[in-house]
């Protein structure tokens, strides 16, 4: 049996034998080389014969690739027939000819190397939407912590309870007779859009109708999703101020939009900047990225990564740009309620003007302390809400009962308890007040520069004046921040996250040297980590 | 005079002039509404049968055989796991994105079985919200603008909006009922003609959706009906996407085969399966895609930028209702047999009534819903009017003068079919007896009133 080579995989294609027109050859071709670079990666097929196939895979596709690159800019004017030039309807021939005497050549020896029998699709399989947008930070990074037993200061999740009124909730709803373990209403289920709006209207300043004004998703997350979804088209931009939740990128290139960058910074002349306060957006800077073809701005406030909290006057200069150039804000506030040092939430949708173009966008999981409920929401107008809804009932449709009638309750409680030292939406951020402090002096005391937030989960640090020697060689074409971490994980059982993830591919070369850590934590965590540090400081 | 083309050119007119936006605040409020319309993906989509008939089901009065859910209560043991997991606090929190590792090892236990080969249960077995999700995730991720994804008529409904929304053309077949009809019809009446199903694939086909057991009609697809479509599937090169959400629900006489344990099919079929199904849950909205990981791989990809993971609690207390369950397989305690006993005398009764009254059922061989042809009883619907099918008229007409719903089986086809289906109805049988009692003395007064 003939090795496979890389003209034995032409045979894979054999079925291009007719093609009718070159471009329907060339965009096939890109696909096949997707297609290749698919299967290689996860073929079944034996290693012996592996090790010959990349590299002829390789280079048959990317001679291909080259190939329809020259023949595609050729024919970019157009695919319709009579419009072609000569010369590539010449060419097309000759590919057309060349593929027919090839074709049936090939497969017999495909089908003889054994390839055609494995029954692997021999055409494009993913869709192009989801092009590149397949790695992400979480999945290596909690694995390496995880490998590596570190102390988890890494992911975003409290590792100490919610809190028992919540629990009991959940408990009492998944006894609460067999219509809790069944579908209830899609876009929401009652109890909880009834008290949501309620809960919220009160906050806004206006009637928020429970049943045309908000969603309620699969998490936060999802609520995002069903937002880029429903209103980014192709050829949209969408502005997202960096450092970003790293989900907003790939949503909404996944939507076909492009996403436009504007960068918090340290304000100038203000020494060190030592608290989120001091990052700010340059006005002017801001009202430069909007165009005709900004269809909306992702502000996420209090902000993951930074903290920041953004204060009415920010909000307002971003208002007056949504309003001037038309532009719906879409407004993450999964923290909303984890403000520090008396620095008070601010709703964007409040101020004038606003309702009518912003989804707010709000958590279960991190009001609650129970991330893994993932019971999230978008609020806003109705006229805006509803195509939200539309990928909503196309895509999950319902989201799971018994969690939401638990969030429900708890809910109603908070709104009894609203502004009395018994609301957990007060004592929880007090709980975490003090961590947060705690760990910043310890961060200090070790030599690195905490950026103490004004709100959120988290807290950024800068590294650059530590000097480390990072020799791993598995990392060593990474960004500093990356490499920082990793070494963090194996060397000193610490799992932080590189805060370049939060960057655009742009500019994350010029923010490579902050990590951020997640301070909600058990005091045994953050004792762990202290200990960790000090000892690492000790021995230097 | 047409305004369209001004509000149009307002935003530059501002950007260029520098207006004082203020004073343009009535003409503000008109270019908002016209950027914030929907995005082409989901245009035409917003429409949808449950919307229509799901508010009856909070009517009291009404006797509810419409939405497919079970008003019987699920297995203890499950409800006992989820109160069990959410009293561990981790299990509240985040766990593994494509799935919690409780749980997909618990599938590839008991799908390593059923299928007989070895699964990853990292790489091969996606996590999602219901079934419902994993056709999201697939279609997402396999099919765009360009393709063409045979449906098999009736389906169920949400298939051609997700093909829709995935930017590729539907392309329908119907079943067809082989036998005239007489006293006594079952699900295994309905097939597709091959010829005809060969006619529809061609070049662009990307994939082909089947579901069995059958939503609405309850056919349980047979090994030789599979190897047809399998054989399509592998000389036309396209993927399978096959919906088993009621795989366990299977009635004395029958087999549920599955088509990626066919020759060639592995390779080149995503199977979906669904919690809420198996346990009686459907408010738990957890359900999986099995696969090779060559193409799970990319479901997980949709997944990891849709939303991200699913509720932690819920997947624990289904993970380990498998494993109790996978220790009994084969067993009559083994809930995915012991349902289906409960289920079947549930539908002889449902068959018998409809019979009662001259109406004829279509028996299904697995599922829990029975499709039935109301042409005897007669009904003239003329007085409302021509523009829906016959069959939404006769749903809305029973639900308002008989207090008894159901859902009009149009729902689940496409506008060629119509005039072949209009003239049934679907009922859902998975409910208890109370339930079935009343649509039974419903039924018996029919023609009394």
């Amino acid at each position: 049996m003939a090795p496979p080579t890389a003209v034995t995989i032409l045979s894979s294609f054999a079925h291009l034998q007719v093609v009718p027109n070159l471009y329907e050859f060339i965009s096939s071709a890109q696909h096949k080389r997707r297609y290749c670079e698919d299967v290689l990666s996860t073929s079944p097929i034996s290693p012996g014969k592996r090790s010959l196939l990349p590299g002829g895979g390789a280079l048959f596709a990317g001679s291909l690739a080259q190939r329809s690159k020259c023949v595609t800019s050729l024919i970019a004017g157009g695919s319709k027939q009579s419009r072609k030039p000569a010369a590539v309807k010449l060419l097309e021939n000759f590919m057309w000819r060349r593929t027919a005497v090839i074709g049936p050549l090939l497969s017999n020896r495909l089908a003889v190397a054994g390839f055609h029998e494995k029954g692997i699709m021999s055409r494009k399989l993913h869709a192009r939407r989801i092009e590149g947008i397949d790695k992400n930070i979480w999945v290596e990074f909690t694995q390496l912590a995880a490998d590596y037993k570190a102390v988890n200061l890494g992911q975003g999740f409290p590792d100490f309870p919610p809190p028992s009124f919540i629990q009991e909730a959940f408990c009492k709803a998944l006894n609460g007779g067999f219509h809790m373990h069944q579908y209830t209403r899609a876009f929401g289920h009652p109890n909880l859009v009834k008290i949501l709006a309620k809960f919220f209207s009160r906050i806004v300043g206006r009637e928020i109708d429970p049943m045309e004004d908000i969603l309620v998703s699969v998490g936060a997350y999802q609520a995002l999703f069903c937002t880029f979804q429903a209103l980014i088209d192709e050829g949209d931009e969408v502005i997202i101020v960096e450092p970003f939740f790293d989900c907003y990128q790939p949503m909404v290139k996944m939507a076909g939009g492009t996403a436009i960058y504007v960068p918090l910074k340290p304000r100038e002349g203000c020494g060190p900047a030592l608290s989120s306060a001091d990052w700010v957006l340059s006005p002017e800077e801001l009202a430069s990225k909007f165009s005709p073809r900004t269809k909306a701005i992702v502000i996420n406030t209090p902000n993951n990564p930074l903290g920041k909290v953004y204060q009415q006057e920010e909000l307002q200069v971003i208002a007056d740009l949504c309003i001037k150039h038309d532009v719906i804000c879409i407004s993450d506030e999964v923290y909303e309620w984890l403000t520090y040092d008396g620095t008070k939430h601010v709703k964007i949708a409040s101020l004038p003007g606003m309702w009518e173009r912003t989804v707010t966008i709000g958590s279960a999981g991190k009001t609650f302390s129970a991330t893994g409920w993932k019971v999230g929401w978008a609020m806003g107008s109705g006229h805006i809400l509803k195509h939200l809804k539309t990928v909503h009932q196309n895509s999950v449709y319902h989201c799971a009962t018994a969690a939401q009638e638990a969030v429900a309750v708890g809910f109603q409680r908070e709104y009894d308890l609203f502004g009395t030292v018994d609301s957990y939406f007060l004592q929880l951020p007090l709980h975490l007040h003090e961590k947060r402090l705690r760990l910043a002096d310890c961060l200090k005391s070790v030599g690195l520069k905490p950026i103490l937030p004004q709100g959120g989960y988290f807290m950024i640090a800068d590294i650059s004046k530590l000097n480390i020697n990072l020799t791993d060689p598995s990392t060593k074409d990474e960004l500093y921040d990356y490499r920082f971490v990793k070494w963090l994980i194996k060397e000193k059982g610490l799992a932080t996250i590189p805060v370049s993830a939060f960057y655009s591919p742009e500019h994350r070369e010029e923010f490579q040297k902050y990590i951020r850590f997640c301070f909600v934590k058990e005091d045994s965590t953050l004792q762990a980590a202290e200990d960790i540090l000090r000892q690492w400081s000790e021995s230097k | 005079m047409n305004l369209l083309p001004i509000f149009r050119s307002a935003p530059r007119i501002l950007q260029t002039n520098r207006f004082n936006v203020r004073t343009l605040s009535s003409c503000k409020c008109k270019m908002a509404s016209l950027k914030h319309k929907n995005t082409k993906r989901i245009e035409g989509l917003d429409k949808n049968v449950w919307v229509a008939f799901t508010s009856v089901a909070a009517d009291p009065s009404i006797v509810n055989l419409g939405q497919g859910f079970p008003d019987i209560p699920p297995p203890s043991y499950v409800k006992e796991g989820l109160a069990q997991a959410a009293m561990v606090d981790r299990l509240n929190q985040y766990t593994r994105g494509f799935g919690h590792p409780t749980l997909v090892k618990a599938l590839s236990k008991v799908y390593g079985k059923v299928y007989d080969r070895q699964l990853d249960p990292f790489k091969e077995i996606l996590v999602t919200v219901g079934g419902y999700g994993s056709l999201f995730s697939a279609m997402q991720a396999l099919v765009e603008e360009g393709d063409e994804v045979i449906i098999i008529e009736p389906f169920f409904d949400c298939y051609v909006p997700m093909v829709k929304m995935a930017g590729a053309k539907p392309v329908f077949i119907p079943l067809r009922l082989k036998s005239p009809a007489t006293t006594s019809i079952n699900s295994a009446d309905w097939v597709l003609d091959l010829e005809e199903l060969a006619s529809k694939f061609n070049s662009k086909t990307k994939a082909i959706i089947i579901n069995t057991p059958n939503n609405p009609i309850g056919k349980i697809f047979s090994r030789s009906e599979l190897q047809a479509i399998a054989d399509l599937c592998i000389k036309h090169d396209t993927l399978c996407f096959s919906d088993e959400v009621y795989e366990w629900l299977i009635y004395k006489g029958h087999e549920h085969v599955k088509i990626a344990t066919l020759p060639g099919m592995w390779d080149r079929t995503i199977t979906i399966g669904s919690a809420g199904k198996t346990f009686s849950v459907t408010g738990w909205k957890l359900g999986w895609s099995i696969g090779p990981e060559h193409l799970i791989k990319h479901l997980q990809t949709v997944m990891q930028n849709s939303l991200y993971t699913c509720p932690t609690p819920l997947q624990e207390a289904v993970g380990q209702g498998l494993l109790r369950d996978y220790e009994l397989m084969g067993q009559p305690d083994c809930y995915f047999s012991s349902l289906a006993l409960e289920l079947e005398g549930k539908r002889d009764r449902m068959a018998a009534m409809l019979r009662q009254i001259g109406m004829t059922p279509v028996v299904p061989e697995g599922g829990y819903f029975m499709i039935v042809d109301v042409t005897a009883l007669n009904q003239d619907l003329s007085h409302m009017g021509d523009e829906e099918p016959y069959d939404y008229k006769f749903v809305k007409w029973m639900i308002k003068e008989k207090k008894l719903a159901a859902i009009p089986v149009t729902a689940f086809v496409g506008e060629d079919s119509v005039k072949q289906f209009e003239k049934y109805i679907r009922l859902c049988f998975i409910k208890q007896d109370s339930t079935l009692d009343a649509a039974e003395a419903i039924l018996k007064s029919w023609n009394k009133s």
